[in-house]
């Protein structure tokens, strides 16, 4: 028995949170330095995940496994692949910014009552939706991950629907009313996401009697578990719904512009960079590890969709007008990438996707928490109500720039090496879909540049003009978010050493090799 | 039955020496609970005979919180001393089954049971009224609501502590109820512990009329389904000559068994059976509250006192699913091909009825009703699987969920205005502003009642789901889960009533209540999170206890 070093990832921001959300109210200020230090030590053990995993090693490395339900077949199973140790990295490295960011988000706007402590809340249910993300990164039994899957849900329902946009059109009460139509429709849309799951995870333990990943890899490898076909088409059907649901996939992602506008800077950051990489990962790892022949078999009609969600997000994207959700569904086109890559069955394609996930991760995060903060200076989430910005905050329209050049996939930061992978990856087996994919990369150029145009650039608008530049927290917030961004992008080696072997290891899950490149033969043409 | 036949029946009667009627043979030990309790249930009638009125309060609840510990004890010490399982066996000449299912079921009836008893004895939360301490109950129940004579009983500070032995004696018919091995002990039991429902339904110290038509409400439908229950029970003994559920599963099962000569026209036959057992399952159903015999369950829930609600709808449900799960587990397992279609179609209209109904429901306790609904609905998925598996979850399920009923319950009773509890969901709005922490612990029950993972919520539902899904039930699964989906909304909604709405200026207040109602709650609470963390040890349990003694 080792040192459980997985569940102390978890167990740190979870202790951590109660902990928060018991500061008394009065020191509002002491919750968040508690909450930030313990998102900080939580980075620490993640490193020590990065450092102490071995890329050529065992697949499923720093294992746990302890008896938990044993009448439900219910294994404490934890083990990270490099994929997994990815996410962690990208989870834990987030959540320190997003605190920062989100300092100001939940103070009491008058003393209400002396018992209601909004401020300890907004930071507790963070740090507990870090714990149980960075747990499903780790759980190999398949009924921990749901049930940390679904249980992620309810605080980051609380994070949406109670602690709002301060900037928003209209009255206290509308914004009030909408926040919580956002909130109800995340949780709704992805309890049902979650519900069709737990269907297909019975159906699972009725045909494989337990719930162990490697196990029942295992048993479906050497032949002990047979699977009819239409079973493990509607199992794999029930969990990619959810998965579909959460990641999310048109035509299930209506309600992610609703949560991410109606949510404060930092929550829609904690919902489109951490929460919702839980679905594509569990993609990659139950999805394609659990039932790879009906993993090909969808194949065709998902990548259709991806292609889908890349365009349509893309386009959503152009015709926004409010700054938030427009980051919504550029959002929306890139996981449309992330979910291409992943079943486009190649190893550049999967490489690409787990790269973009964490990539895409940093680059929204810097791009929504810049524009957060300038949304919190002028009050407003509408492009229209800014003009001239750069001229008033240069840093600030600066840094949104480097946010918003990232998200268009500027190659020498770090999403367009995931990008590139996932085409590359996509064109080698599906070469109209991989041209297809391109059009995402016109339009995201398309919806960035025209968004940083009328923003920050023209005449100065009056009611911008007194506009202040960052500050010294914000700053600390936006500069490491950058570095990372232009190390992964110039230098991604260190994530793709750990990537690719975990890659290689889902590839055999699902039989597939990369296909030959062919050269057209030229002799015989002529 | 014919005229010869009634002749034959005299005759015989009148040959046979009366010294062939055996000394009834009781063991004691067995039916130890049962017996603490009523024997607790007359020594508190005489309490309210012979104590002084001032010293009743104390002497009641001091005497029932007792007795039910006392039982509760030595169902523990039968369940360790192996009477669950190697032990097993009729008692009573074959009236009472003492078992692991019976044993199970009574312990967590009287656990329930304690819990809700505080609630009963609560009187921390209205406030005083002439200088005396209230509780939930009527001054005098039989007074006419707003009478002279009612106002006279309240100046004079007069309290119903009859509820006590009325709730004493529902607990003992409940504990016989699930530990019923013949058709009579069965309708006896349920009279035992339905007439003092009944009361306790009528006797609410608020809105007294709506309390006073809620009892009458849910004591007609009630005597209509014991009535249906007992033509059954008729039926039934003239199929198998006998009302012993051991003999009848014979009779089914076409062994020969020796034929009443009084009977001998009506034995073994197969219309006399099904009907008769449809007529039994009809009664067993509509004290399940599944649709569609649930018409009664909103306007009860709604029109008792709250208290009494709580312990109805968790006790009530443990027993009810007792004896329905004995009755087609022990009785009719060679009829499963017959039951199960009509108890598919049972459980998916009232899985479904009783989500899609709730939506609309403007009141938390409606609410709530039709949430139990619900529930029975997935308990009744469970029941279908007729598994030992389906048995040990159904069991599960119910002491997960009876803890979260009365802990609901309880919350309510603490929301109130100026004329009482504060039911109507407008009310609750901000609700969670105003006092986070009673907020949140009715958001943990809520969570719970959705089956959110990590409450005894999930665990049961997971359980039931998997038993049926492994007894060939996937569709109900399905179902169950579309309607989970469905119930999640209006969970969902009360949640965000509470804490996304601002709190009204005029709504009610959360009154802070004595260490009964926090202890209640906090059992609530800590079972719900105890069984969806670690529910390992209470599956144990139910396993253990999930074999019927035949």
């Amino acid at each position: 028995m080792s040192f459980p070093l997985l569940t102390l990832t978890a167990a740190v921001p979870a202790a951590g949170a109660i902990l928060t959300a018991a500061v008394p109210a009065a020191r509002r200020t002491a919750a968040k330095w508690l909450a930030l230090l313990v998102s900080l030590a939580t980075l620490v053990l993640a490193a020590v995940v990065f450092v102490r995993f071995e890329p050529g090693g065992e697949r499923y490395q720093l294992t746990e496994s302890h008896a938990w339900i044993k009448d439900f077949g219910v294994r404490y199973e934890l083990g990270v692949d490099g994929i997994g140790v990815a996410l962690i990295a990208l989870t834990a490295l987030l959540i320190p910014f997003v605190i920062l960011a989100g300092w100001h988000d939940a103070d009491p706007l008058e003393t209400k009552s002396s018992r209601w402590r909004p401020t300890q809340g907004f930071f507790a249910l963070i740090l507990m939706v870090e714990a149980m993300v960075i747990l499903s990164f780790e759980a190999t039994d398949v009924f921990l991950f749901y049930v940390l899957f679904e249980a992620m849900l309810i605080p980051m329902y609380f994070l949406i629907g109670g602690f709002g946009d301060r900037a928003h059109s209209g009255s206290d009460e509308n914004a009030a009313a909408q926040r919580s139509y956002a909130a109800v429709k995340f949780l709704l849309y992805n309890l049902v996401g979650g519900l069709i799951m737990l269907a297909a995870v019975i159906g699972l333990y009725v045909v494989a009697g337990n719930f162990s990943l490697t196990e029942i890899a295992e048993a479906r490898a050497n032949g002990t578990l047979e699977m009819a076909t239409n079973t493990e088409r509607l199992l794999f059907l029930g969990f990619f719904f959810a998965f579909a649901v959460k990641a999310p996939l048109w035509p299930l992602h209506t309600w992610l512009p609703n949560a991410m506008g109606e949510a404060t800077a930092p929550v829609a950051v904690l919902i489109t960079a951490v929460v919702d990489k839980v679905g594509t990962f569990a993609m990659l790892r139950f999805c394609l590890g659990l039932f790879p022949e009906a993993s090909k078999w969808a194949t065709p009609a998902i990548i259709v969709l991806a292609l889908i969600s890349i365009v349509y997000g893309a386009l959503l994207a152009v015709g926004q007008r409010d700054i938030k959700r427009l980051v919504a569904y550029a959002s929306i086109s890139h996981f449309g990438f992330i979910i291409l890559g992943i079943f486009a069955m190649t190893t550049q394609g999967q490489s690409g996707a787990t790269l973009y996930m964490v990539n895409h991760g940093i680059s929204t995060a810097a791009l929504m928490l810049v524009a957060g903060f300038l949304i919190s200076r002028r009050g407003s989430r509408l492009i229209a109500d800014y003009g001239g910005v750069q001229k008033v905050a240069p840093v600030l329209a600066g840094t949104f720039l480097i946010g918003g050049l990232a998200t268009l996939s500027l190659p020498g930061l770090a999403p367009f090496v995931s990008e590139f992978l996932v085409l590359v990856g996509t064109y080698a087996r599906y070469p109209v879909a991989g041209i297809i994919a391109t059009t995402g990369i016109v339009l995201a150029a398309l919806y960035v540049l025209v968004l940083y145009q009328r923003t920050m650039t023209g005449p100065v608008k009056e009611e911008v003009r007194e506009l202040p530049d960052l500050r010294v927290r914000e700053l600390a917030v936006v500069v490491p978010l950058i570095a990372v961004l232009i190390f992964l992008g110039v230098f991604p080696k260190p994530l793709t050493d750990v990537v690719n072997p975990a890659v290689q290891h889902t590839m055999s899950d699902v039989q597939q090799k990369d296909p030959q490149p062919t050269v057209p033969n030229v002799e015989a043409a002529q | 039955m014919s005229t010869t036949a009634v002749h034959s029946l005299w005759t015989t009667a009148a040959v046979e020496p009366l010294n062939k009627i055996p000394a009834p043979h009781i063991e004691y030990t067995q039916l130890s609970p049962v017996l603490i309790v009523v024997g607790a249930a007359i020594v508190s009638v005489l309490l309210e005979a012979f104590v002084p009125r001032k010293g009743r309060y104390v002497a009641q609840v001091f005497l029932s919180v007792l007795a039910l510990a006392a039982a509760f004890a030595a169902v523990v010490a039968l369940a360790a001393g192996g009477y669950g399982t190697t032990k097993a066996q009729i008692a009573a000449m074959g009236a009472i089954a003492v078992d692991g299912p019976a044993l199970f079921l009574q312990g967590t009836i009287l656990l329930a049971s304690i819990v809700a008893i505080f609630t009963f004895a609560e009187r921390r939360l209205d406030p005083a009224d002439h200088g005396h301490k209230v509780d939930s109950f009527a001054a005098e129940a039989a007074a006419v609501p707003g009478s002279e004579q009612e106002k006279a009983a309240v100046k004079a500070g007069f309290t119903t502590t009859e509820v006590f032995p009325l709730a004493l004696f529902a607990i003992a018919g409940m504990l016989v109820f699930p530990a019923a091995n013949d058709l009579l002990t069965l309708f006896v039991a349920l009279e035992v512990f339905s007439l003092p429902l009944y009361l306790l339904c009528a006797v609410a110290r608020r809105k007294r009329l709506m309390s006073q038509e809620a009892a009458v409400k849910y004591f007609l439908l009630g005597a209509f389904s014991s009535a249906f229950l007992l033509f059954g029970i008729a039926l039934l003994y003239g199929y198998a000559g006998s009302v012993s559920y051991a003999t009848i599963a014979r009779v089914v099962d076409g062994a020969v068994v020796s034929v009443n000569p009084a009977l001998a026209d009506t034995m073994g036959n197969d219309v006399l059976l099904l009907i008769g057992f449809a007529m039994v399952l009809t009664g067993l159903l509509f004290k399940v509250g599944a649709v569609p015999f649930h018409m009664w369950t909103p306007d009860v829930y709604q029109g008792a006192p709250t208290p009494v609600t709580g312990f109805m709808a968790a006790a009530t449900k443990v027993a009810a699913f007792g004896a329905l799960l004995r009755l087609l587990y022990v009785v009719l397992p060679g009829l499963t091909w017959d039951w199960r279609p009509v108890m598919w179609g049972v459980a998916i209209a009232t899985m479904l009825g009783g989500a899609i109904v709730a939506i609309t429901q403007t009141d938390i306790k409606r609410l709530l009703a039709y949430s139990s609904i619900a529930h029975a609905g997935f308990l009744l998925a469970g029941v279908i699987a007729a598994t030992p598996d389906g048995i040990s979850s159904v069991l599960f399920y119910l002491g997960a969920y009876s803890f979260v009923t009365i802990g609901a319950f309880a919350v309510v009773t603490l929301v109130r205005d100026a004329g009482g509890e504060a039911t109507h969901l407008s009310k609750w709005a901000g609700l969670g502003r105003r006092s986070p922490l009673v907020a949140a612990v009715f958001a943990v029950f809520l969570l719970a009642f959705a089956g959110i993972p990590l409450t005894s919520g999930f665990s049961g539902k997971f359980a039931v789901f998997k038993a049926a899904a492994d007894g060939g039930a996937g569709a109900l699964v399905v179902v169950g889960v579309l309607s989970s989906a469905i119930a999640a909304f209006f969970y969902i909604r009360v949640i965000v009533l509470m804490f996304f709405s601002e709190p009204k200026a005029d709504g009610p207040t959360v009154a802070v209540p004595s260490a009964l109602t926090t202890l209640t709650i906090t059992a609530g609470v800590v079972v719900t999170l105890v069984l969806g963390v670690a529910p390992q040890y209470f599956l144990d349990l139910a396993n253990q206890a999930s074999v019927f003694v035949r």
